[in-house]
This record gives structure tokens, C-alpha cells and sequence, in this order.
């Protein structure tokens, strides 16, 4: 579904993708893990068309889609729900959703996409008529991910749902996003939350200083020696 | 029928048979300037409190507007009515293409282009002697004596644009242009062609922006490049009118408009005949001194926290 073929990225002169390829088969999901500064992020934003490659390519589905502009990725059908969630903070529960859904088709079925979010969290339908800027951190999560969910997206990408939230929360934004799976998306997840995000994943890529140094099944990666000296501190 | 509406129309009513009350041609001079702050406040509340991009440049758009009319006037013999017109079109073109370059940067950046832009424009227009006649300024007759042919131009033309503003707002178009405000990148990744937006936006404003400009050719009868394109009694003032009166609020900059107009003219006029040497600055330094306390105490302007402000003062009225 989505193939990245040998990307290298810059920040000016600053190399930090080196020759960067992995793949996303249909409903998978696949999680990207790795420490900070290892490039996770920049994949995300070079997917998103929000930073362009310098050499490679990232096709969706057997379209090209790293030179097009950011505003028309939305319409190939990938969402990206940023870091640190960047809802509009001065909007309401239900004008950020409005915003998740501008054109054609998410359009068109809005009513019902709403239905299905407020069904998924049913504490975004209390707060609707609240500013996004007053919910807590998971409500805000909860948000940015209904407001993903509301484009229809084939392919969603979360850059680290797990961000600054306790551990039962972050328990619960991942069984979201398992169910958001099974209901027939595909999941790109970035995290640093290695032994939750390895158990629930099908596949994993392990970044290290913006090249992949390792690939595979996510309980294979969970066992690698390697992983557990790096990550989980064994 | 809400009571918000109520108001509104009571304010309307109040605006057309203002000259009728007050007489004084000094009055009603205040109140057309004021009018005349209220379009160029909102427009650039549209551009910098709704869609985020803060300028400090529109006394390019003012002055462009207010030269076009003068020009066609002077060199074209076309009526500086038209320049009404056409002033807020030419403003537009200038737009666009400041909207070209300048919105390749962002925040701050964004702001000091504008600077720039606004201080080029003056250069230009004391420059070009042989089409602006530099500093001598355009001279035109002024088209009625009376002043109040020129107050409904100026009432109407408020009316245009804070409901050319507020219907924008309802539509999509205030929905992306308050996404680019809040979050630039979240919105172009939602679909949004921000840079499509955020010239839309400026469209707009430096449309209403010159034909304000236009409008005071026609009105005072006489410009030159220091007055019309002055940073510190155009661009800064722009500011003031939006953030004294509240960013990001339809009504906002129409209370502001009246209320910096007000204070302006009691200081520059008086200053209470403490410090005659001072008159022409006096009221410089006052703005000052209230935009540290709008800052400080009233974040989102006089309309923004209205609430706050009847809080205190009814808590004040009941516990004395």
C-alpha cells in the first residue's frame, strides 16, 4: 500500500534520513520505533509531503506522492495525526472534527463519521461544544485522532499517541487504535513506547540515527537482543 | 430575534441620524475618521487576528489606495469617486503580489515584510516625482463642502466591511482561515491550501484597506507620502485600533477604531494645556502607556474580555 524506497532527507544541510525504505501492507499495522532524534518524525513529515526528499521515492498505492503538494495527500487518503496533537485550540470538539472533514466524500458522509467518533470516544460528544484547548491530554489525543478518523482515511499515521499521557491512557489510545484497525485501516505508528507497541504491531522498523538498522515481526523484534539492550533496558 | 441583533440595529439607527443630533462639523469630523479606522481595523483583524498574519505594513495598502484615487484624479482627470473603486483594486493587485513573496515566511518574519513592504511603498511614492509629485502631495477639490454627504459614504462603507468580514466568517472560508491562524501545518496536512487561504485573506483586507485610503483622498482633499504612508499614524495604528479594541472579534475593531480616535484627538488637541510644546507627540506616548495596559490587563481588547470588565465593574459598584 504505501512503499518509501530510499529516502534521504534534509533539514537545510542537515542530513537526517539516510536512504530510508520500508513498507505498509493493507490493514497492517506497522510501527516505526527508535530514540529521540533517530528520524521518526521526519518519515512522517516526508510521507505527509510536509518536507520533500532529496533522493528517493514514496508512492501510495502506485501513485507517486512525494513531490505533490502537503494539502493534496489528505486526498490519496493518508491522514497524519501530528506530534503533541496540534488540534486548533480556540475551536470547539465538533469544528476541529468539521475541520478533519472538507472535501468530496468525508464531506458528503460527515453526519454519520461524527456518529462513529462519538461512538469510539464517548467523552468527545459530552465536551462538544467545549474549546479543544481546555480538554486534558488524553480527551485532546482522543480528538486529534476522531479528527483523522474524520477524513475516511485509508492509511492513518499517529506520531506518538502515547506522548506525555499516564500509562492507563495510554493503554487505552492503543486498544483505539487496534479497533480503528480491525474496522479496516491501515496503522503507521510512531512510538517510543517500544514493549506495548511491539506486542500489538504486525510488523516493526527500528530506526537508529535516520537509517533502519532493523526489521520484522514486532514479538521477533521484542526478543532481538539488540532491541531489548537499546530499549527496554535488559 | 436575539438580543445581540437588538443592539445592532439600535446602532445602526444611531448611525444614520447621528448628524442630525450632533451638529458640530468638529463632531462629526471625528466620527467619519473614526468610521473610516473602523474599516481599516477590521481589515486588518481579518488578516492578522482571524488568519494570523500579522501586518505591519498596511499603510502600503491605505496609502496605495489614497494615491490611486489622487493619481486618477490629478493625471487621468477620472472622478476620485472612482478611485473608490478602483482604489481597492489596485490595493488588491498590490496585495497579491506582496502576498507572493511575503507569505513564503511565516510568524515574525512574515511581520517584518510587511514593515519593509509599507516603508518601500513611501519611498517609492516621495521618489516618483513625475507621477506622485513626491513630497508636494496631491491637491484636489474637494467634491462637497458639506461634510455630510461624506459621513454616510464613510457609514456605509464601515457597514460594508464588517459585513463582508462577519458573512466570511460563517462560511468555510473563516473555518481555514482560523486553522491557519492555530496550527499552519496541521491545516495543510488536513487539506487546507494555506497559502491560497492566507492570500484570500489578504485580498480582502487590502481591498477594503485602499479603498479607506481612496475614501480620505476624496474626504481631506489632500495627501502626501508622510501621511499616507506612515508607520507610526497608519501601520501602528492599524495595530492599535484591532488590539485595543479585541483581536479576533467582529465588533472588536469598531470599538477600537472609536475609542483610539478619541484619545488621539484629546491629546493631540490639548494634552489639557499642561505641555503645549509637547501637542504633535503627546499622544504617542499615551498610546504607549495603553498598550501596556490593554496587554497586561485586557489580553483580548475591549470586546474580547467585555465580560471581565462588567465583572470588575459591577463587583467595584457593589461592594462600595
Amino acid at each position: 500500500m504505501l512503499s518509501v524506497k530510499g529516502i534521504s532527507v534534509f533539514y537545510g544541510d542537515l542530513q537526517v534520513l539516510w536512504d530510508v525504505s520500508f513498507e505498509v501492507k493493507e490493514k497492517e499495522i506497522v510501527v516505526l520505533v527508535g530514540s529521540n532524534g533517530a528520524g521518526k518524525s521526519t518519515t512522517l513529515r516526508t510521507i505527509s509531503a510536509l518536507l520533500t526528499p532529496k533522493k528517493g521515492t514514496v508512492e501510495f498505492n502506485g501513485s507517486r506522492i512525494d513531490h505533490v503538494p502537503a494539502n493534496k495527500i489528505i486526498e490519496y487518503g493518508i491522514v497524519h495525526v501530528p506530534e503533541a496533537r496540534r488540534l486548533f485550540p480556540e475551536m470547539t470538539v465538533e469544528e476541529n472534527l468539521i475541520m478533519g472533514s472538507l472535501n468530496g466524500e468525508a464531506k458528503r458522509k460527515r453526519p454519520d463519521t461524527m456518529e462513529y467518533v462519538y461512538t469510539l470516544f464517548p467523552r468527545l460528544k459530552e465536551r462538544k461544544k467545549q474549546t479543544a484547548g481546555t480538554l486534558s491530554g488524553g480527551e485532546q489525543q482522543m480528538l486529534a485522532v476522531g479528527r483523522g478518523l474524520m477524513s475516511l482515511p485509508k492509511l492513518m499515521m499517529l506520531d506518538e499517541p502515547s506522548l506525555g499521557l499516564a500509562p492507563l491512557l495510554v493503554q487505552d489510545i492503543f486498544n483505539m487504535v487496534k479497533k480503528i484497525n480491525e474496522a479496516g485501516v491501515t496503522v503507521l505508528l510512531v512510538e517510543q513506547n517500544v514493549r506495548q507497541t511491539l506486542g500489538m504491531c504486525d510488523r516493526a522498523y527500528v530506526l537508529e540515527n535516520g537509517r533502519i538498522v532493523l526489521e520484522g515481526p514486532g514479538c521477533e523484534l521484542l526478543e532481538n537482543e539488540k532491541v531489548k539492550e537499546a530499549f527496554l533496558g535488559i | 430575534m436575539e438580543k445581540k441583533h437588538i443592539v445592532y440595529i439600535i446602532l445602526g439607527l444611531l448611525g444614520v441620524v447621528f448628524p442630525f443630533l450632533v451638529t458640530s462639523d468638529y463632531y462629526l469630523h471625528l466620527v467619519i475618521i473614526a468610521l473610516m479606522w473602523v474599516v481599516i481595523g477590521s481589515s486588518w483583524n481579518l488578516l492578522a487576528g482571524y488568519t494570523g498574519q500579522v501586518s505591519f505594513g498596511h499603510a502600503m495598502f491605505f496609502g496605495i489606495g489614497a494615491y490611486t484615487a489622487g493619481i486618477f484624479m490629478t493625471k487621468l482627470e477620472i472622478s476620485a469617486w472612482w478611485g473608490m473603486a478602483f482604489g481597492g483594486i489596485v490595493a488588491m493587485l498590490i496585495g497579491l503580489f506582496v502576498g507572493w513573496v511575503c507569505f513564503r515566511l511565516r510568524g515574525p518574519y512574515f511581520a517584518l515584510a510587511t514593515l519593509a513592504g509599507g516603508e518601500i511603498f513611501r519611498l517609492i511614492a516621495t521618489n516618483w516625482e513625475s507621477l506622485t509629485d513626491g513630497m508636494v502631495g496631491i491637491l484636489i477639490i474637494q467634491t462637497f463642502r458639506s461634510k455630510l454627504p461624506y459621513y454616510y459614504i464613510a457609514l456605509a462603507l464601515a457597514f460594508l466591511c464588517i459585513f463582508v468580514i462577519h458573512v466570511i466568517m460563517k462560511t468555510k472560508w473563516g473555518y481555514y482561515f482560523v486553522s491557519i491562524r492555530e496550527d499552519q501545518d496541521a491545516a495543510e496536512s488536513l487539506g487546507i491550501n494555506t497559502t491560497r487561504y492566507k492570500n484570500i485573506s489578504l485580498l480582502v483586507s487590502s481591498f477594503f484597506t485602499g479603498m479607506a485610503g481612496a475614501f480620505y483622498m476624496n474626504y481631506m482633499g489632500f495627501i502626501d507620502p508622510h501621511v499616507v504612508f506612515s508607520l507610526h499614524y497608519i501601520s501602528i495604528m492599524a495595530i492599535l485600533v484591532g488590539i485595543v479594541g479585541g483581536v479576533a472579534t467582529i465588533m472588536g475593531p469598531a470599538v477600537g477604531a472609536f475609542i483610539m480616535v478619541g484619545l488621539q484627538e484629546t491629546f493631540r488637541s490639548a494634552f489639557f494645556g499642561l505641555a503645549p510644546s509637547w501637542t504633535s507627540e503627546a499622544h504617542a506616548l499615551v498610546f504607549g502607556l495603553l498598550v501596556i495596559f490593554v496587554i497586561l490587563f485586557l489580553p483580548n481588547g475591549v470586546v474580547g474580555d467585555w465580560l471581565k470588565i462588567k465583572r470588575n465593574v459591577f463587583r467595584v459598584g457593589a461592594s462600595s
